[in-house]
């Protein structure tokens, strides 16, 4: 077996869909919006707490979808956890850039780190969107608008 | 014809995409109900077109257009015996059942009004309901909805009751292409007609697997798509009984359509061409000519039979997988087994059947309402045509188990 299942379904992404982190509601939350994917149904809610200082002091979502799309949510919440609202919204540019391979885009003072996992995303162009959903309903979320659907932006 | 006299392998061997590999693996192509591959005669009646005949029909006097012309109706031909309609002007041309179903909902949409009812049905493709919800935003019409059992029929008692003066059309599915149902749709309109209702029967997964009859039927329309019955993308059939044909007015205008044409005054062409605007897709419509041929050819009786066959194996198999479950077990089915695999994402187990050279489609189908039903947000489909075995469910019950010990 090739292709998917080494590029797509590494051991991380598969430990996170099995236990996904911080996966609730969040009582209290100071941000929130859903990300929606029309084409396949998957939907999330992702929630911040975001102290006065601009620093997110908690990220947690819920939602169903693929594998992609909830391991991509259990690793975002744990990227962004103690991050500035700046650096949250320079991580949302540089994993846009990994997963749609345009990596060039990434700034040089942003680092991936695990997110990594997900750089062969691009290969499966169907997939991108699933990788993708919780960083927009991330980013609507800071912009401040509720709802976000994948067809609308990438 | 019994499944050992079915001539299997000269079926696989008609057909140029089986012989591909994909990720290292011999292609098992089980989304045909999605769309069918193509066999040669198909391809080279379509190639054979436009590299000899290629030219516009029925206003030429040159030798080409003569050519392309009488393929064109020749092919109508096809499908008024394929069909058994009783005349050639019953049988219009379109791009696919989404666009027959749509002139339906125009052309006899123009006799409905407030407080008229449409019955459709839970399990209908969307292509059977937005074109209803919209004629319902312009007429003030009323949209019933027949139920779906759990193991997924229509509820007959619940439709029948439905059934009153008001009611004006049924637009119902023959086979769902999400749950396989065959629908007992001989009961159906017998029992809209003696509500003097019309019907359409969308066929779009009926014809290439079951042998359709519109006069034994008696349905007021039907509906079908090329591209599911081995013929082109971008070509469909609608049906329409001649008395109600002729008393509808057109939904495209335009060129063909018409007998003379003034700023003052149009007149409209007769059937079937009334309904057949502008240029039509005829190297796709000769495709299909060609497609219908080789359905005969092989024969649907036989090919019933073997679809039975790979179903009933296939459908022992999967359903023996622990932890999957199957959606859609009506006692009469075409060969599409709709399926969840516990604890993975249906997105998933396409992906990973993908990576063993297993094609299913994973979604909603276009039937989000039959997702609902359920209270699931998808499933993955694998859907059997005339050229897949037994050996084709092995690969994809083989392909399960290792998606599930990848994820277990
Ligand atoms: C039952 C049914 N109806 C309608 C359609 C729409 O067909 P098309 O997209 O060819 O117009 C399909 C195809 O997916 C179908 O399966």
């Amino acid at each position: 077996m090739s292709g998917a299942s080494d590029e797509l379904y590494q051991q991380v992404i598969l430990d996170h869909n099995r236990t996904p982190r911080n996966m609730r509601a969040l009582l209290g939350a100071t941000h929130q919006a859903q990300g929606l994917n029309p084409l396949c149904g998957d939907a999330y809610t992702v929630y911040l707490s975001i102290d006065g200082a601009g620093v997110i002091r908690e990220v947690a979502y819920e939602g169903h979808g693929c594998a992609i799309s909830k391991a991509s949510a259990s690793m975002m919440s744990e990227a962004l956890t103690g991050r500035t609202v700046a650096q949250a919204h320079a991580l949302f540019d540089a994993f846009r850039g990994l997963v749609m391979g345009k990596s060039e885009a990434t700034p040089q003072d942003c680092d991936l780190g695990k997110l990594r996992v997900f750089s062969g995303v691009w290969r499966y162009p169907a997939r991108v969107k699933c990788a993708a959903l919780c960083w927009h309903a991330l980013r609507s979320a800071l912009d401040g608008q509720g709802a976000t659907t994948t067809e609308d932006k990438l | 014809m019994t499944a050992n006299t079915y001539p299997i392998d000269n079926v696989r061997a008609d057909f140029p995409a089986l012989r591909q590999t994909v990720n290292g693996c011999p292609l098992t192509y089980l989304d045909n109900a999605a769309t069918t591959l193509k066999p040669e005669a198909v391809v080279e009646a379509v190639r054979q077109h436009y590299r000899e005949e290629s030219a516009n029909i029925h206003r030429g006097v040159h030798h080409l257009s003569q050519k392309a012309t009488e393929a064109y109706e020749a092919a109508r031909d096809k499908v008024q015996h394929f069909l058994h309609a009783e005349q050639r002007e019953e049988i219009i041309f379109t791009s696919g059942t989404t666009a027959a179903i749509n002139t339906v909902a125009h052309a006899f949409g123009s006799t409905i009004h407030a407080d008229d009812e449409i019955i459709l049905s839970e399990m209908e493709h969307h292509s059977n309901i937005v074109p209803w919800q919209m004629l319902r935003e312009r007429t003030g019409c009323v949209l019933r909805v027949i139920p779906i059992t759990d193991d997924g029929q229509l509820d007959l008692a619940a439709y029948e009751a439905m059934l009153g003066p008001r009611t004006k059309l049924v637009s119902v599915v023959y086979v769902s292409n999400s749950l396989g149902t065959v629908n007992p749709v001989q009961r159906v309109i017998d029992a809209a007609h003696a509500h003097g209702a019309k019907v359409l029967v969308d066929a779009a997964q009926a014809v290439a697997c079951r042998a359709v009859d519109v006069r034994a039927l008696d349905c007021d329309f039907l509906a079908f798509s090329g591209h599911k019955i081995f013929g082109p993308t971008g070509v469909g059939v609608l049906y329409g009984k001649r008395v109600l044909l002729d008393a509808l007015p057109p939904f495209f205008g335009g060129g063909d359509m018409i007998l003379s044409v003034s700023f003052e005054r149009t007149t409209y062409n007769a059937l079937p061409y009334k309904f057949e605007a502008g240029t039509p897709h005829i190297a796709g419509v000769i495709g299909l000519g060609a497609a219908l041929d080789y359905v005969n050819a092989l024969g649907l009786a036989g090919i019933a039979a073997h679809e039975e066959d790979v179903r009933d194996y296939a459908t022992r198999l999967i359903a023996r997988i622990p932890g999957v479950r199957l959606y859609g077990t009506a006692p009469e089915k075409a060969a599409i087994l709709s399926f969840v695999l516990e604890g993975v994402h249906p997105h998933d187990v396409g992906q990973i059947l993908d990576t063993h050279g297993v094609a299913v489609r994973a979604g909603h189908h276009c039937t989000q309402p039959v997702m609902q039903r359920y209270g699931i947000p998808a499933t993955a489909r694998a859907s059997f045509s005339i050229y897949n075995t037994r050996a084709d469910a092995d690969r994809l019950a083989a392909a399960i188990m290792q998606t599930k010990e990848l994820f277990g």
